[in-house]
Parts: C-alpha cells; sequence; structure tokens
C-alpha cells in the first residue's frame, strides 16, 4: 500500500522546528537524497484549505510516497485542485486563502513560519490543466527555471536533456528559436513538463494536464508519467476515471461534504480502489452512479 | 414541420423573406459613420485649403520661423520646440512614475479598502478637466514653488495631467496578461520580481506602449492648463545660453499658438491659423503611427 490514512496523532519527533533543514528556507538548492521506495514526500496532517470563510478541503490526512503517481479524483468542485495547489503553496498566489493543519514534506511543514514559498516550489514543479507556455520562443521556455534558480553550466545541454526526458526534442530540435505558443496543444503541454523538470525538482504536480488535450495526445503525456516515475513523485489530479485507472499507482478519492468542503473519502493502491473499494461512496463515484 | 419532402424543403429554404429591421439598422449605422467622417472631411477640407497658400509661399520658412507680430514674418518654430520640450517632460516623469505606479497597484498591492480607494481616485482624476490641472499648476508651481511661467512648470503640469491615464492603461495592460502565464513562472521558482520583469512587463509592453503613446499624443494637443500656467500668446524672444535657462525662460506650444492666432484681428492670421493648425495634426498622427507600429510589432498571443 504506497498510500494510507495517516494517523491522526502527530508524531512529537516532527516539530518542524527540530528536523527543518536549512535548505528549505536558504536559496541554495539541495538535490534530494537518493530514493528510498517507501519514502513518505508528502504527509498531511488534519489539513485545511481556506478561501475567505469558505473551507475548501476539510481535515485531510494522507501519505504521499516516492517514485508513485498518486491521482486524485472526485467529482467537480470537491477542491482536488486546491489541495495539489496546496502541495507547492501556488494557493498563496490567492489573497483570501488560507490552511490549517500541516503539510509535512520530508518531514518539513510548508507552512512552517519561514519556508520560502520560492524554495517549494523549485522543488515542488507544477504542470497545469491549459498548457501555459509562456509567449517566448522554446529554448527560453525551458531555460528560465534555470535560470532563474542561478544555474551555472551547460545550459544547452539542460534544455535539451529536459526535451528530450519529456519526449518533445525530436519534434522540436530545428525550431527552439519558434515561439512555444506555435506549437500544438499536447506539445506545449510536453513543454511545460519539460519547463517544470529542468529546474530538476524533487515533486511534479499536475493538474488535469490532459483536459485539453485530445486522446493521442492524453496517452503520450500517460506514456511520459510512467517514465518520469522512475526519477519523480508524481501527484496528478485527474477528471478523467480511465486515466486514473490506467496511469497511476495509488488513487485518492476525495467527495464535497455537506459544507460543500472537499473531504478524504478513501486512498488505496489503484488497482485495489478500482476494484474493490472499501467505501461505499468510492463504489458509487467509479461506477458512475454519482459525480 | 409536417412533412419532409423536398418540394416542401424547397419552398422552406427559399422563404422569400427578407430581414428589414436589420437592413435598415445596417443602413442607419452607416449614415452615422458618414455624418461623422463627412464633418471630419469637411473641417480638414477647409482648413488644408485655408492653409495651403501659407506653405505656397513660405514653405519650410514657416516651419522655422520664430512668432512675429507681422503675419508675413509669424512661424511655428517656438510652438514645436516648446511642445517637443513638455513632451519630453511626460516621457520621462509622468512613463516612468505612472507605470511604477500601475505595477505597484497591480501586481504588489493587496486588494484591500485601500487599494480600491486608490483605484478609484485615479480613475477620477483621468476624468477631471483638463483646466482644472492647469489651476493646479498655477498654484503650485508657478506661485508656490516659485518656478514662474516657464517651460519647467507647463512640462510638470503636463505630466501630473496624464499621469492618471498612464497608470490605468497600464494598469490595463497588465491586467491583460493571463495569470496563468504567472502561475506557470512562480510555478518553477521564480520570485515576484522576476516574474514581474520577465513575464508580465515584457509581456503587457506592447499595450503599455500603445496606452502611454496615445496619451503623448493628447499631452501634445492640450491647450487650456497651458495658458493657465503661462505659455505665451503674444510674441517672445529667447535665447537661452544652456538647458537651465530653457527650462526657466517662457514658452509656448503649438496649440497654445493656434488658440493665440485665432483671436488675431489680423486677416492674415486666419491662414497661418490654418497651417498651425495642419503641422499639430501631422505631429499628432505621427505619434499615433508610431503608437499602432510598436503595437503591431510587439502583438503576441498567448
Amino acid at each position: 500500500m504506497s498510500i494510507k490514512l495517516a494517523p491522526p496523532v502527530t508524531e512529537p519527533a516532527t516539530t518542524p522546528v527540530a528536523i527543518r533543514p536549512a535548505s528549505l528556507t536558504s536559496p541554495t538548492a539541495v538535490t534530494p537524497e537518493p530514493a528510498d521506495p517507501a519514502e513518505v514526500v508528502f504527509a498531511l496532517q488534519d489539513f485545511s484549505c481556506y478561501y475567505g470563510s469558505f473551507r475548501a478541503v476539510r481535515e485531510i490526512n494522507l501519505e504521499i510516497e516516492r517514485n508513485r503517481i498518486t491521482a486524485i479524483i472526485g467529482p467537480s468542485g470537491c477542491g482536488k485542485s486546491t489541495l495539489l495547489r496546496s502541495f507547492n503553496r501556488m494557493n498563496d498566489l490567492i489573497p483570501t486563502a488560507r490552511v490549517d493543519g500541516r503539510i509535512l514534506y520530508h518531514g518539513v511543514d510548508l507552512y512552517a513560519d519561514g519556508v520560502d514559498p520560492v524554495e517549494v516550489r523549485r522543488r515542488i514543479g507544477m504542470v497545469f490543466q491549459k498548457p501555459n507556455p509562456f509567449p517566448k520562443s522554446i529554448y527560453d521556455n525551458v531555460a528560465f527555471g534555470p535560470r532563474v534558480a542561478g544555474f551555472r553550466g551547460d545550459l544547452a545541454a539542460l534544455v535539451e536533456e529536459s526535451l528530450r526526458r519529456a519526449a518533445l526534442w525530436d519534434e522540436v530540435k530545428d525550431k527552439l528559436k519558434s515561439p512555444g505558443t506555435s506549437l500544438s496543444g499536447g506539445q506545449q503541454q510536453r513543454l511545460c513538463i519539460a519547463r517544470a523538470i529542468a529546474v530538476e525538482p524533487d515533486v511534479i504536480l499536475m493538474d488535469e494536464p490532459c483536459s485539453a488535450l485530445d486522446p493521442i495526445a492524453t496517452l503520450r503525456i500517460e506514456e511520459l508519467m510512467k517514465e518520469l516515475r522512475e526519477k519523480y513523485t508524481i501527484v496528478i489530479v485527474t477528471h478523467n476515471m480511465q486515466q486514473a485507472a490506467r496511469a497511476s499507482d495509488t488513487t485518492v478519492f476525495l467527495t464535497m461534504g455537506e459544507d460543500r468542503a472537499g473531504y478524504l473519502v478513501e486512498s488505496a493502491p489503484t488497482e485495489q480502489l478500482f476494484t474493490r473499494p472499501t467505501n461505499e461512496l468510492t463504489e458509487q463515484y467509479i461506477t458512475g452512479r454519482f459525480g | 414541420m409536417t412533412s419532409v419532402t423536398r418540394s416542401a424543403v424547397e419552398a422552406g429554404l427559399h422563404s422569400g423573406k427578407r430581414d428589414w429591421t436589420g437592413m435598415v439598422a445596417a443602413l442607419a449605422l452607416l449614415a452615422t459613420l458618414l455624418l461623422s467622417l463627412g464633418i471630419l472631411f469637411v473641417l480638414l477640407g477647409d482648413i488644408f485649403a485655408r492653409a495651403l497658400p501659407v506653405f505656397a509661399e513660405r514653405g519650410l520658412d514657416f516651419l522655422s520661423s520664430p512668432l512675429s507680430a507681422r503675419p508675413e514674418q509669424a512661424g511655428v518654430l517656438q510652438g514645436i520646440v516648446g511642445s517637443i520640450i513638455l513632451t519630453i517632460f511626460v516621457v520621462v516623469l509622468a512613463m516612468p512614475i505612472g507605470i511604477a505606479a500601475a505595477v505597484y497597484l497591480e501586481e504588489y498591492a493587496a486588494d484591500n479598502r485601500l487599494a480600491r480607494l486608490i483605484n478609484t481616485n485615479i480613475r477620477n482624476l483621468a476624468g477631471v478637466p483638463a483646466i482644472v490641472y492647469g489651476l493646479l499648476g498655477l498654484a503650485v508651481f508657478v506661485t508656490t514653488l516659485g518656478m514662474g511661467r516657464s517651460l519647467l512648470a507647463g512640462g510638470l503640469t503636463l505630466a501630473i495631467l496624464v499621469l492618471p491615464i498612464v497608470v490605468i492603461t497600464t494598469a490595463e495592460a497588465l491586467r491583460a496578461v493571463p495569470q496563468t502565464i504567472r502561475e506557470a513562472a512562480f510555478g518553477v521558482g521564480a520570485t515576484r520580481s522576476e516574474v514581474i520583469s520577465g513575464h508580465v512587463l515584457p509581456y503587457a509592453m506592447p499595450g503599455i506602449l500603445t496606452g502611454t503613446v496615445l496619451t503623448l499624443a493628447r499631452a501634445f494637443g492640450e491647450t487650456a492648463p497651458l495658458i493657465m500656467v503661462g505659455a505665451i500668446t503674444g510674441v517672445f524672444r529667447n535665447a537661452p545660453e544652456n538647458v537651465g535657462e530653457l527650462l526657466q525662460g517662457p514658452f509656448t506650444a503649438l496649440p497654445t499658438m493656434v488658440f493665440a492666432w485665432s483671436k488675431e484681428v489680423k486677416d492674415e492670421f486666419r491662414a497661418l491659423t490654418a497651417a498651425a493648425i495642419i503641422v499639430l495634426l501631422v505631429v499628432i498622427l505621427a505619434v499615433n503611427a508610431a503608437a499602432i507600429l510598436l503595437r503591431n510589432r510587439y502583438d503576441r498571443r498567448w
């Protein structure tokens, strides 16, 4: 079981002050330690997120493990994207957003005082619902992240490597100077993936990355995710249950309560969740009876 | 619909009905367009007809002569120089300050009551009549700060006049940059200033340039506030020895000269007025054309 409900009790050993590495609060980049298959990347403890007085997700307890693809599914408006955007503090950009509880990232509370959201996002990259390449050249799209991270080295090689890993290099190697916006939708999304991995993140968050793509482009992205899993931890929000079933190792099912706040119903290895769900709501959802 | 036979479909598709209301509306709209264009062309034609003799007789001499009480010697040189220097004031003062203020309001300021109050006020300031800015310039720059009726006071007044418009057009251009672009840049670990300098400002630049260059044309055409702060409507002679003297000296501008000449008693000044209007129009058209070229050059799609 790669994801399990975290115990509701906070372990005393993981107080943020005691174990927070200096790297999260200082601008020096540190590459994560070698992968340990069972290592927990994210541990959510009673995590809630509010927009103003509205609670969008409620008291989530969840662990996300390293080098797995974790899919978050659930009906529209249940807070999947909000939850995902909490993992790299992207919700900080929304002035009314605030959180309660904790998200421990390798044991460090992401929302503790002094944690620099810029450093968080450098380690936890994101691919968005609609492909959003910068209106710059393909090269500059990929090179922007390393540049602001102060990358010293062969930038051209890094750009090539990132585009190769995003399975886009062969299609764009002759037109690196053309604008990223001139590519097709599927290519743009792979460009966004290349942009995300160019800063050597630890985790890649994907917010419905295929919702604007055709089935063939969708399959390419799913294949790509399986390759990227070797190196990264991937959390993907998807509307598409077949996609979760096809492409993920673990599936997390959220739904909405009476108060319209999203809460976690069940998280389990994907195969188990789709064949033997333990919760009735999960079963109703995956069989298409609601949502 | 009863039967779907070929003849029924044929008859149905050739209904013979015409969209009379639509045609009447289109004609009415065309008429309003022709009316406004017609008025414009009559005015322009009249001015061209009056101005032509001046350009035919005097040629470039009209452009290179200073003000004079004698119509056969009077020219627009001082007006062109004054207008250009006033425009430089606007470029150097109003644009950087206005763009910076807009960046702060749009990208940094929290969306609270104070920010909304400031935004509303800037919008209102943009709607304040120019003559009020003239009064402000007279009270603050000319009198209180003791600058006198100088080019400096005129330039500062015009800069303040267009400042709110620069802020508004810049803010609108910044708002037109999709939030997804900001998220993309934040998402790879850029700081707010890197997001703004690397993405938001460059992508908003065509809009900012178009908007602010158009405000330049506006500043170029303003008359009332300049007369308030003492643009010369008669004759003056100045031979400044340095920039300081130039800025503290008397001045005039093209629209002010148009205003002054139109009040002259001598009939010959009618033609001079028309000729000065042509010069003013040519300059403003050139500025607008530059704005369009800039916009096309930087045009981009998301």
